[in-house]
Parts: structure tokens; C-alpha cells; sequence
């Protein structure tokens, strides 16, 4: 698939002018941020997008979702990140959703997501980089159930998640897969403790620490032991989101500082005449349309199942990162002084941008995926 | 099975049966190549073979009409085809500028004469072309050129002198930009056909840094050329010169893509800043494959920017550069010999050298650059 089907361009257009009215700057992302919001999302917009069916988009029409793929959420991405807007889409509505799927943990769940009520995050992180393989917060067997010790940090809305989807050690040691099992931990359970922490665009993460946390067995997602395919569906629907999310956040930035060009006169004419801003300008264009092609392709792999879905998930998060990185710093610069500005919504754009590069993988994580998974 | 799968089976099985085996080799070499025109000498009847067969059955042009020598087929049987030759490692019988340039240029603007006469001849490789857009002095600043062609009752009578025409010592025709008019820069150039036989043609190859000499300045010195000969209308060449420099641009981007295979993969880097470098190329080539295909469905369906060529011709050669590069730094001191048999004949310094070629054919970056800037991005003044 390599062009959107009529439907899938109706759910674009639905999501472009629903997320360009609903979810802009000033209506979400200023807003949040000036009273200082302990989400840093609105529930309300998140009741919007359930009552327009999104919330549910990649849960099966069995369980009353919209049982569609990696393409549409990436469609729906791609307008989050143009406007900016705060909300659990990528963490509750693709990445939780993924991880929980065909267990009794989607019954239990599935519905409170559909009617925008539940967020779900997803705890993997441990260090400052990410590498899920490493994960080590053990999960002690004690009789019907499990205790759990450790940290995790960088974990998206965590504090405001009515559940937090964890990676844990049963067996085996870091570094290894085999012996991770993932946990379906009640945000309120007793011996969690949650430090909500606001990140450089003001979006929430939490660091979590578990201190003699007690579950019972219900509470294992899928098999014990056998949690890396499910964390690994996750993760990579998860960085193929965060992709079509980076495209857009560079798409925005770009169409931002090509008004600038247009408008801001010095030396008696509009910047946008001089080349050396123009040929910039255009390069940054090329490289954006490169990542919109990787992020499709990458989500359409992952929707046919294919066994290059994996390679082309890492390409087009490395991709998407090192674009918007590159139409960020362009945007600033080419805005000069009010760039710096807190006023202008131009250094919003380069603060998403730093939080998303990072979110499951930054530039250089992925590159190290693509050179190994291509034999290198 | 739907219609696809069908043709599948029959495109299967029809060059199982008539591709011949050395037709299935890697090409090695430049004589691997077919180019097809009257001079042609044929490496070996399987060359011959394959380009009849081929072109009896309208698949040297698959998407072109019926009627126009092409195989009629839809775009999705085009890349089904495409494909199964791929599968079986299938040499294109025929490659030229003919199909890739002429042909869609003379699809749009020529007579139903000049079609039906041309265009079969392109298809069964009959005449090979070549192209004079450049001049001296008319280089990135293509619409100054100065070769005129002036009317005289029954023939056009042309001088001037081109530059960077691909293999004109081996074309058997050229199309041409010549000058009808000088009231108007753009306005005033004309689409011309003619046999590089007819008298005052003459053609000089010039050697490149790579040793190797693909193109010519060509010189007209009083050519006669029949008045039919004129492609679209008078001084209006200029849109056919552009149609054209798009096909053209949307060819040359096929470079990005390489060989197809991974850098890394390929040369298996050990020092980690190399492998490092050829790991973030390597995201970058895959990404720009995904490209290639996303453009060449959206052209296809007519849902391209008309002047995304340019972005893709840009995109895609300035890749091919870095492939070169980093392969010179993989290779080491054995990349630097120029002619030993180890070294196939200096393949990987000759690729390397000929690869900088690639950002100034065809429009250099910077033209790209400033084309995208102004068609597509609409800044003021561009």
C-alpha cells in the first residue's frame, strides 16, 4: 500500500480538521501549560476523541474498536504532531492497546479506553536511554502471585494512568529476552510510588518506584516469562506512531517558518527571496517527504505482517527523528530573535521534537537496530 | 485468482520460457547493456533474442499503447512484470533515451503521424537518441541557448553547437532545443527531431575524471531538417523541454536506489565511526527507497506535484554521492587502483568519480533546489 484508500483519506480529513479546531496550540498545549495541569492533557478532548471513535481505532470491531492499523493511527499522528496536542492517543490508544491485546486484560480494559475514560501507559525504561532488553525490575514469585522491586522512569503520563502496563524480570538476566514478563499494575496499588515529572514540552512522564509491590497472578499479561513479543509489538507500533508523530511536528514546524519566509521583510524584501534561505527551505521539504514515505511504509509492513516491518519500524523512527530534529533547528533559526521567544509557538515545536526523538528509541538507537538487523 | 495473479502466472511462465539464461546474469559491464539503434553490434544472439521477443510482445515499453508499439498493460501489470524480471534476474532488453525521455514527451505532444512512426521504432530499439539541451553557454541557464534553427520554406536550416549530449558518437537521431525566436527567452525555443547522418553534424567526445567518455559536444553547421521533424508547436519547445527534463529527473533519482542491497551489509564495516556513518546511510537510502516507490505510485496516479521530479532527482543523487564516498572509505587503498583486473578495472574510483557527475545532469542540486522552492514551496521571488 503506498496510497491511502478513499477511506482512509476520509479518516485523515477527519482527524486533520477535528485536531486543527480541537486540539490546537492555544486550545491545548497553552492552555495545559499556563495552569499548570498535573496531566498535561485534557480528559475533555479525550472524551472528544472517543466520541469520533479514535480512542478505539486499533482495537478489533469484535470488542467494538475501529479494528483498523498502523496506517490510520499514523494518519492520526501525523495531525497530533502538527498541532501539537497533548493527549493519550499514542500511549493508551496504540501502544497500551498493542501490549494488552488477545488477553483478559483487553476485556478488562478495552472498554474504559473506548469511551476515553481509562489511560494506560506502558513502564519500560530503566536508564536514560532506552534498551528494553536491559529491563531488570524483578518480579519474585510468592505464593499465588508476585512482588515486584525496582524503577522505571520516562513513563508517558504515568501518574495520571488509571494502569501501567510493566516490563518485568522473571527470569533470566539483563540483556537477555527470554525471562520478561509484562504486568498490568493498578497506578493506586500499595508500595507504588509515583513521582510525576513534567519534561522539557510540558507533557508528563513519571518515574515509578516499587517497593515490595504484591500482585496476584491474574495480574500477568499473556504468559509469564514469554512478555518480549508482546513488549516488541508494542514497542515497534509505539515507534512507528512516535515516526508519523515526528513527521507531523515537522510538517508543522515547516509550514510555520514558510509563512515567516513569506512575511518578514529585511532589506526592503521578504526573507523568503534570499537563496540561501530558500535552498534550505527546500532541502528541509525533500527530507520531510522521505520520512512521510518511511513512516507509511514502515506502518504498512506492520499492518501486512511483514518480516521487514521490524527493519523499516527502526528506519522510519532514525528517519522521522533526524528530520524533525533538522526542521526544528531550522525553524528557530530562520525565525531569529522571536524564535527564542516563549510567545511564539515556534520553540514549542523543538521541545516536542526532543521528548519524541527520545520516546522508544532515539536516532542512534535505531541505527544501531537497522546495522544489526542488516547484518552489520 | 484475481486478474493480477493471472497475469502473474502468465508473465511467469512466458519468461520462464522465453528469457534466455544469459539473459538472467548480473550485467558486468557497459556491453551488457543494450542500447539497441541502427550501428548496434549485439554481445551475443541472446542479446538479440531477448530484445525481439521482448519488443514483439510490447514489453520493452509495457505501459505504452498498443498501437504505439508498448505492451498496453495497466500500471499495476507493469509492476507485476516489473517484478517477475526481477525474480529471475532478467537484464532489460532494451535501455534509452528513447523510452525513458523521448517517448513520454512525444506521448504527450506529438502527432498521431509522429507517434506512429517514432514511437514502434523506439520499442523495437531501431534508433538509438541522444539529447542537445546544453550549450557553452547555457548551462544551468538552459533557456539561453543560442543554437537557431531559421526557417527557410521547406526545411529548417540549423547551427549552433551543443555540449553534454549523451553519447552522440553512438546516436542514430537527436531531440533537440534550438532557437525559432529571439523576441522571447523561453518563448522562443522549438522541439527539434533530425539524423545525426544528415550533413553538418559532427561530434567530439570529451573525457571525464572517470576516465570514461559518455558525452560529446556536438556541432551543426547548416543541417537541413525537414519541416515534419518539429515536435508540439513552434517556440513552444520549452514545455516540451520541461515535460521531458521531468522524466528525465524522475530517471536520474533511480540512482539513489544503488544496487538495491544494504552499504553495510555489503562491506561489512569494522572501525565504529565508519560503520556508524554507514549505518545512518543506510536509514537514509531505505527511507529513500520508501520514497521512490510513495512517488512513483502518486505519479502514476497523477497525485505528484508536477515538480516533485525535482525533489527526487535532488534526493536521490546527492544519496548516490554519499554511497560513493563511503564505499571509497570502505574500500581503502584498494579502492584507488585504477586499472588492475583486482580492481575490475578501477570500478569502485571510476563509480566514484562519474557519481559527481549525477548533481549536475540533468539540472544541478541547486537548480532542483531552487525549482522546489518556487513550484512547490511558492516562496516570493524565487
Amino acid at each position: 500500500m503506498t496510497l491511502l484508500t478513499d477511506d482512509q483519506k476520509m479518516l485523515q480529513e477527519t482527524a486533520a480538521s477535528f485536531l486543527a479546531e480541537e486540539g490546537s496550540i492555544p486550545k491545548q498545549l497553552r492552555h495545559w501549560r499556563a495552569i499548570g495541569c498535573n496531566d498535561g492533557f485534557g480528559h475533555g478532548l479525550w472524551k472528544q476523541f472517543a466520541e469520533l471513535g479514535l480512542t478505539g481505532i486499533c482495537i478489533p470491531e469484535s470488542h467494538g474498536g475501529m479494528g483498523l492499523g498502523a496506517t490510520e493511527a499514523a494518519l492520526v499522528l501525523e495531525e497530533i504532531g502538527r498541532n501539537l496536542t497533548p493527549s493519550p492517543f499514542l500511549g493508551t490508544a496504540v501502544v497500551a492497546t498493542r501490549a494488552i491485546a488477545g488477553t483478559a486484560h483487553a476485556e478488562r480494559w478495552y472498554p474504559g479506553i473506548l469511551s476515553g475514560e481509562a489511560v494506560l501507559a506502558l513502564a519500560v525504561d530503566e536508564g536514560p536511554r532506552h534498551a528494553p532488553e536491559f529491563a531488570a525490575l524483578e518480579a519474585r514469585r510468592e505464593g499465588n502471585g508476585f512482588v515486584l522491586n525496582g524503577a522505571k522512569q520516562f513513563v508517558v503520563q504515568g501518574a495520571s494512568a488509571d494502569m501501567v502496563v510493566t516490563v518485568a524480570r522473571t527470569g533470566g538476566a539483563p540483556g537477555e529476552t527470554d525471562g520478561i514478563t509484562l504486568f498490568a499494575v493498578p497506578r493506586d496499588v500499595a508500595g507504588l510510588e509515583v513521582d510525576n515529572v513534567a519534561l522539557v514540552d510540558s507533557s508528563k512522564t513519571a518515574r515509578l518506584r516499587f517497593d515490595n509491590v504484591r500482585l496476584d497472578a491474574d495480574a500477568v499479561i499473556g504468559e509469564v516469562d514469554a512478555g518480549w513479543k508482546p513488549l516488541k509489538a508494542a514497542l515497534a507500533a509505539g515507534s512507528a506512531g512516535a515516526a508519523a508523530e515526528l513527521v507531523g511536528v515537522a510538517s508543522g514546524t515547516s509550514a510555520m517558518t514558510l509563512d515567516y519566509l513569506r512575511q518578514r521583510k529585511q532589506f526592503g524584501k521578504a526573507i523568503g527571496e534570499f537563496q540561501a534561505l530558500q535552498h534550505r527551505a527546500a532541502h528541509l521539504y525533500s527530507e520531510i517527504e522521505i520520512a512521510r514515505a518511511a513512516a507509511f511504509k514502515a506502518a504498512a509492513l506492520l499492518d501486512s505482517g511483514s518480516e521487514q516491518a521490524e527493519l523499516y519500524v527502526s528506519v522510519a523512527k532514525a528517519k522521522a527523528a533526524d528530520v524533525a530534529s533538522l526542521a526544528v533547528r531550522e525553524g528557530v533559526q530562520m525565525h531569529g530573535g522571536i524564535g527564542m521567544t516563549d510567545e511564539h509557538d515556534i520553540g514549542l515545536f523543538m521541545k516536542r521534537e526532543a521528548v519524541l526523538g527520545e520516546m522508544f528509541g532515539d536516532i542512534f538507537h535505531h541505527r544501531e537496530q537497522v546495522a544489526r538487523l542488516s547484518g552489520y | 485468482m484475481s486478474d493480477l495473479d493471472a497475469f502473474r502466472a502468465d508473465a511467469r511462465a512466458w519468461l520462464e520460457a522465453n528469457c534466455p539464461p544469459e539473459m538472467r546474469q548480473p550485467i558486468r559491464s557497459e556491453a551488457d547493456v543494450c542500447w539497441g539503434g541502427r550501428n548496434w553490434t549485439f554481445q551475443s544472439d541472446a542479446q538479440r533474442r531477448w530484445l525481439e521477443v521482448m519488443a514483439e510482445r510490447g514489453w520493452t515499453v509495457p505501459d505504452w499503447p498498443k498501437e504505439y508499439g508498448g505492451g498496453g498493460l495497466a500500471s499495476a501489470e507493469a509492476r507485476v512484470l516489473k517484478e517477475e524480471m526481477q525474480r529471475i534476474g532478467a537484464r532489460p532488453p532494451l535501455t534509452s533515451f528513447g523510452i525513458s525521455m523521448l517517448g513520454p514527451a512525444m506521448l504527450k505532444f506529438g502527432t498521431e503521424e509522429q507517434k506512429k512512426y517514432y514511437l514502434q521504432q523506439i520499442a523495437r530499439g531501431e534508433i538509438r537518441w541522444c539529447q542537445g539541451y546544453s550549450e557553452p553557454g547555457a548551462g544551468s541557464d538552459l533557456a539561453g541557448l543560442q543554437a537557431k534553427a531559421e526557417d527557410k520554406g521547406d526545411h529548417w536550416l540549423v547551427n549552433g553547437q551543443k555540449v553534454w549530449t549523451s553519447y552522440a558518437d553512438k546516436a542514430d537521431w537527436i531531440f533537440c532545443l534550438v532557437r525559432t525566436s529571439a523576441e522571447s527567452k523561453q518563448g522562443g525555443i522549438s522541439f527539434l527531431l533530425f539524423d545525426m547522418e544528415t550533413p553538418g553534424v559532427s561530434t567530439k567526445p570529451i573525457l571525464l575524471i572517470s576516465g570514461s567518455s559518455p558525452f560529446c559536444e556536438t556541432f551543426f553547421d547548416d543541417v537541413k531538417v525537414p519541416k515534419e521533424q518539429l515536435v508540439g508547436e513552434i517556440n513552444k519547445g520549452w514545455d516540451v523541454a520541461k515535460y521531458l527534463l521531468g522524466h528525465e529527473r524522475e530517471m536520474i533519482s533511480g540512482m539513489g536506489l544503488g544496487s538495491g542491497g544494504s552499504l553495510g551489509a555489503a562491506t561489512k564495516p569494522k572501525d565504529p565511526p565508519l560503520r556508524a556513518a554507514i549505518a545512518a546511510f543506510d536509514v537514509d537510502a531505505l527511507a529513500f527507497a520508501a520514497m521512490s516507490e510513495r512517488f512513483a505510485a502518486m505519479w502514476k496516479a497523477g497525485e505528484a506535484h508536477p515538480a516533485s521530479p525535482s525533489m527526487m532527482k535532488y534526493a536521490g543523487t546527492e544519496l548516490n554521492k554519499r554511497r560513493n564516498e563511503l564505499a571509497m572509505a570502505t574500500g581503502g587503498s584498494d579502492a584507488l587502483e585504477w586499472d588492475s583486473e583486482r580492481s575490475r578495472g578501477g570500478k569502485a574510483p571510476r563509480d566514484w568519480l562519474r557519481s559527481k557527475g549525477n548533481s549536475i545532469e540533468g539540472g544541478t542540486s541547486e537548480i532542483q533546489l531552487g525549482i522546489v522552492a518556487k513550484h512547490i514551496l511558492r516562496l516570493p521571488g524565487a
